[in-house]
Formats: structure tokens, C-alpha cells, sequence
């Protein structure tokens, strides 16, 4: 059950009354509708004003949230290229060349299903080996053609199943992983809804890392974290509490470079303007980074990853204090 | 030899109150702890391959002098985590119980002559997870490998990604990641020797980034833990599942070895990767300097 969509049950008996009233003549000017506007307004507020680390996760996973499709039907042009040339074509992990604001790119998205056939075509986003190899063949082919990358996040973590295992899913994440840290082009990645542990990483080494607000990204997902602290995955709440997921920690870690805000309860609420804005962040990030030598671009997205952490240097700390 | 060293090689007698009798989980043998240790922590019975402190492995594989770099740095507590005890706690408490700093070990020195940067995990502090302070000293050892022109060993034993750090604790995957690939770029070769168990955020980067990439006999090896997919898919894997003979079976590495041998077995290696270049000849090990 998500708690989103609950609460937006709470506001669809006034969103048909503000329907009804919008239809009659003349209820532009009348003060009922200015009121009953205000009420809604106030009630969506007070219902997504300020949402907890753990509202924000339901957010992420909202089903009428935009997922990759949204999105892929938003460039000018998509050929998708299947296939890891291996063992077969992963429908977790879509991927291709595309046209966004007429710059030829490399494209790839992990991809949620809408209902449930489609989610168990897809594995509920869950990508198998195969589909990290083919990501892997796009960002080397990318590379050698020149064209930029956008990555399109949207994971709750690889797949863990039995045959993913016995292909080798730790070989093929981090084989993507070092395909991502050298590939000569532009690279930006979005995290869509769910950015979950080394599966979501496996696509997201990338230049610049743009999150919208709801979005989260975890090290692990809320549920997994509560499983191995507590052996209680229904923890969940507590756990998503504490793992410092939301756009606004990552920012301050310096992993995420951009927040792109959300409407008042999330993107689902006004989804196709919001895919065209998230796009559109997307294709200004390019037309910066185009502009950079590829020296500098590369030397830069290691100086980003370098950095990242928070430790202690006993020595230095010794010796400044002079101990 | 530095004076930690010194101390695990001197003081190998157990605390009065430790056992002098150890159970072998696999075969149930009951082990006297002298003797087991006489035998690099394996099982005389069934050659079952007890976990290994680091200090105990490093002893076990170099020539003599290591040289520890890294152990300076030392974890925060960015999430200011707490859940049955705050984060410190808990690292205070592995601390004393390991005599480590962190959950690898990286340094430098000799074995059979030739000179190698070398990290070895220990799944006795925190479950070898990977931290900051993981990720940090190992982008280290391979930046100062790099720079001096030295082959790589890494003994990877992890449970991977520690949740008490988040999300900075899973970027050290991309960290490692660079680091490797630029030592790789130098044309220097890496070799990891996958320990029991060996999984999620370590296993998924610098662990099979390896030019070989080795297993020891047994050692539980893979992305998922064995739980999580037993829960996924509501039904008891196989015991061989994720062992070191399953992936090498399935190809995923490229040799299963013996304790025992593993010595003999990396220093070959050395000689034919470092060796056929012409450039095997033993140069001295960088000392230890305050930078």
C-alpha cells in the first residue's frame, strides 16, 4: 500500500467538486470556487508539505509516478539497440541511441513495468546481468562514436535471483562501473524514482547527477537495511529514517549535483511537464559539458568520485594539534 | 619491522580464557588451536578454511617487512548512525576486538622477491563492510602501486556496503573503481584473491576487476547474500550455491586454491605478469613517509 496514494484518496472528493463547479457558467467569478481553491490548496499542503524521509520513498515509488517510457517518448527520437550479445536482451535495462534537443546521445533507462504483466516482463526494474552487459557495450560504443550519455535511474537494486548469480552479477556491475569511469564522453545520469544500492551505481558513474526532489537514493533500499540491522524488514521506516536518502543529503555529500523540484506531492501530479522539465536540466547539463575538453571532463569526474567520503586523518589531526 | 607487526608475531599466545579447543563447522572435528593455527587456520580433517585476521595473512604471505600505509585515516560518523548502539560504539568495539583501525589493511612489500602493493580485508571488523575509510585506503594502495609501478594484491572478505555510512559508503565503489582502472591503464597488474564471504559493494567492484582473479577453497562468494535470495525466491538454495567451486564452474574465476598453496600460487602468477616485460627484477620497497 503506498501512503501517496492514499492521501491523495483524501483529495479526489474535492477535485470533483472543483471539476463540476469549473464547468458552470459563470463559476469563474463566483466566490465558491475561489474558496473551495483555497481549501484544496490548503489540504494539499497539509498532506504533502513536508514529507519524511519515509513519504518521500513512497513518492519514489508512486505507480503513477513517470518511469523511463515517459521519458524515452520525450527525445526527439529513440532507436533502441538490444541485446548483450551474450545471453539475451535484458527488458529491465533499455537502452540506445536518441536525439534529445536535437543532440545525438546514448541512452539508457532502467525500466519499472506500468501494471503487473508488464512489471514481470520487466522485473520490477530489477536488472539481471545481461542487462548491466549491455550497458556496458552502449557506453563503450558511446565512447567510441562520441556520443554523450544520459543514464536513466530507476532501480530498487540488481536483480538477486538464482540466474543472476550464476551469470555473474558482481562481474558484470563492476565491469559496467569501469566501462562508466573511463568512457572519453559526457555522462550525466538521473535517478528517476528508486536510485537502489550498486545496481542503481552500476549506471549513475556519471559527470554530473541530477535527482528530482522525491527521488531517493540509498545504499540500500529501506526494507534491506531494516533486514540486516534488525532481521525485521518491517523496520523499514526507521531504517529510511537514518540512511539519509532524500535529494537534499545527497547534495550535501556532494553526490548529487542538481535537485529538480518537485509539484506540491510529487511529479506524479503534474507528470508530463514534469518529465519535459527533468529533460530539459538534462540537456543543459549536456551543452555544458560539450563545451569541456575531454581531459578536463575526465579529470573532473574522478575529482568528483575522489572525493567523496567523510573520515579522519589521525596523523594530520595529531600533528596540527601538535601531539 | 613495524612495531604492530612485531606484536602479532611475538604475542601469539591466546588469552588465558580463550579455547584451546575449536570446532570445525564443516566436518565438526574438534581442533586444537595450536595446531590449527600451525596449518594457516585449516581444517587438518576436511580442509575447511577458517577466516583469517589480516595481520595473520600478511605474516603468512610476505618476506618480511610490510609496510603499512593508510592506517592513519580513520572513520566518521557522517549519518551520526545509531541503531542498537551508536556507530562509534560499535567501531570502538571492533577495534578492541580485532586490534584493527579499519576493515582492510594496505601497505607494501615483498613476497618471493617481488615487490606488490597489498590490501587484505577482515571480515572480523564490522563484516569486512566497505566504508569510507575502506574505500579511501584502497584507492591509496592502488594510487601509490600506480605511481611507484607496482603490481596489486587485493584479499577481498566483505559483506559489502556498510549501512551505517549510506550512501557514502556505497560511492566508495566508484572510488575504488578509478583507482583501479588507472593502475590498470599503467599496464600493472592486479590480482584478487576472493576469502570467505566476499559480496555485495566489494564483490560488485574492486573484486572482479582483477586481471586473475583467484578464490580460496569454499569461500562464500557473490552479490546477493544467500538470505536475500532464499527470501526472494521463498525456497533453500543448494549448499554448493556461491562457492568458490560454483563460480569456478560457471567461469567466473579463474582458479579455486588451497591455502596452503596460495603462496606458491601468487608468486607465480608475479613472475608471469610482471616477468615477461623484463622488468621482474626486485626494486627496494617505498618506506614509509609522512606526506
Amino acid at each position: 500500500m503506498n501512503l501517496i496514494v492514499e492521501r491523495e484518496k483524501s483529495l479526489e472528493a474535492l477535485e470533483a467538486r472543483l471539476a463540476d463547479l469549473r464547468t458552470r457558467p459563470g463559476a469563474a467569478d463566483s466566490g465558491d470556487l475561489r474558496a473551495l481553491e483555497d481549501k484544496y490548496a490548503q489540504l494539499a499542503r497539509d498532506i504533502f508539505g513536508s514529507l519524511t524521509p519515509w513519504e518521500r520513498v513512497h513518492v519514489a515509488r508512486h505507480p503513477r509516478r513517470p518511469i523511463a517510457p515517459d521519458y524515452l517518448a520525450c527525445f526527439d527520437e529513440f532507436q533502441e539497440l538490444h541485446g548483450d550479445r551474450h545471453f539475451r536482451d535484458d527488458p529491465a535495462l533499455v537502452g540506445g541511441l536518441a536525439k534529445l534537443g536535437g543532440r545525438r546521445v546514448a541512452v539508457l533507462a532502467q525500466q519499472k513495468g506500468r501494471d503487473t504483466k508488464d512489471n514481470i516482463r520487466r522485473n520490477f526494474g530489477m536488472v539481471a546481468p545481461e542487462g548491466y552487459r549491455k550497458a556496458k557495450r552502449l557506453v563503450e560504443l558511446a565512447g567510441r562514436f562520441g556520443l554523450p550519455i544520459v543514464s536513466l535511474v530507476d532501480t530498487s537494486g540488481a536483480d538477486p535471483g538464482i540466474g543472476s548469480e550464476e551469470r555473474a552479477q558482481s562481474e558484470a556491475i563492476a565491469s559496467s562501473l569501469l566501462a562508466f569511469a573511463k568512457v572519453p564522453v559526457p555522462t550525466v545520469a538521473a535517478i528517476l524514482g528508486e536510485g537502489g544500492s550498486g545496481g542503481a551505481l552500476a549506471i549513475a558513474l556519471c559527470d554530473v547527477v541530477i535527482m528530482p526532489e522525491h527521488s531517493i537514493y540509498s545504499v540500500a533500499s529501506p526494507e534491506g537495511c531494516a533486514a540486516i540491522l534488525w532481521g525485521d524488514a518491517g523496520r523499514a521506516e526507521q531504517a529510511a529514517a537514518r540512511l539519509k536518502l532524500t535529494s537534499e543529503d545527497l547534495k550535501g555529500f556532494g553526490i548529487v549535483d542538481e535537485i529538480v523540484p518537485e509539484p506540491l506531492g510529487g511529479a506524479q501530479r503534474d507528470g508530463p511537464a514534469f518529465v519535459l522539465r527533468v529533460l530539459e536540466r538534462i540537456e543543459r547539463t549536456l551543452e555544458r559539458l560539450a563545451r569541456q575538453p575531454v581531459a578536463e571532463l575526465l579529470a573532473a569526474r574522478h575529482e568528483k568520485y575522489r572525493r567523496i567520503g567523510a573520515w579522519h586523518d589521525e596523523l594530520h589531526r595529531a600533528v596540527a594539534a601538535g601531539t | 619491522m613495524p612495531e604492530w607487526l612485531r606484536v602479532r608475531r611475538e604475542h601469539r599466545a591466546p588469552a588465558d580464557d580463550a579455547t584451546l579447543w575449536i570446532k570445525c563447522p564443516r566436518c565438526g572435528e574438534l581442533l586444537y588451536r595450536k595446531d590449527l593455527e600451525a596449518n594457516a587456520s585449516v581444517c587438518v580433517r576436511c580442509q575447511y578454511h577458517f577466516r583469517m585476521h589480516a595481520h595473520d595473512r600478511i605474516t603468512m604471505l610476505v618476506d618480511g617487512d610490510f609496510v603499512e600505509i593508510g592506517n592513519e585515516i580513520v572513520p566518521g560518523d557522517p549519518l551520526e548512525w545509531s541503531d542498537k548502539r551508536p556507530y562509534p560504539q560499535k567501531l570502538a568495539g571492533d577495534r578492541e576486538k580485532s586490534g584493527l583501525s579499519e576493515a582492510v589493511v594496505t601497505g607494501f612489500g615483498t613476497i618471493g622477491g617481488f615487490p606488490i602493493a597489498l590490501g587484505v580485508m577482515d571480515f572480523g571488523f564490522r563484516g569486512g563492510t566497505m566504508g569510507t575509510v575502506v574505500g579511501e585506503r584502497i584507492a591509496r594502495l592502488f594510487e601509490q602501486a600506480t605511481r611507484r609501478g607496482l603490481p596489486a594484491i587485493v584479499f577481498t572478505a566483505s559483506g559489502g556496503a556498510r549501512m551505517e555510512e549510506g550512501m557514502l559508503a556505497l560511492m566508495q565503489m566508484a572510488k575504488t573503481t578509478q583507482a583501479v582502472d588507472a593502475h590498470a591503464q599503467a599496464q600493472l597488474p592486479y590480482i584478487t584473491v576472493l576469502t570467505d564471504p566476499t559480496t555485495g559493494g566489494v564483490s560488485a567492484s574492486f573484486a572482479f576487476q582483477a586481471d586473475v582473479i583467484v578464490a580460496e577453497a569454499h569461500a562464500a562468494i557473490g552479490f546477493a547474500g544467500r538470505r536475500v535470495i532464499e527470501q526472494t525466491i521463498r525456497q533453500k538454495l543448494p549448499d554448493n550455491f556461491q562457492t568458490a567451486e560454483f563460480l569456478l564452474e560457471h567461469g567466473h574465476i579463474d582458479a579455486v586454491v588451497a591455502r596452503a598453496d596460495l603462496r606458491v600460487l601468487l608468486i607465480r602468477l608475479l613472475d608471469y605478469l610482471v616477468g615477461a616485460r623484463g622488468n621482474a627484477t626486485l626494486r627496494s620497497i617505498p618506506e614509509l613517509s609522512l606526506v
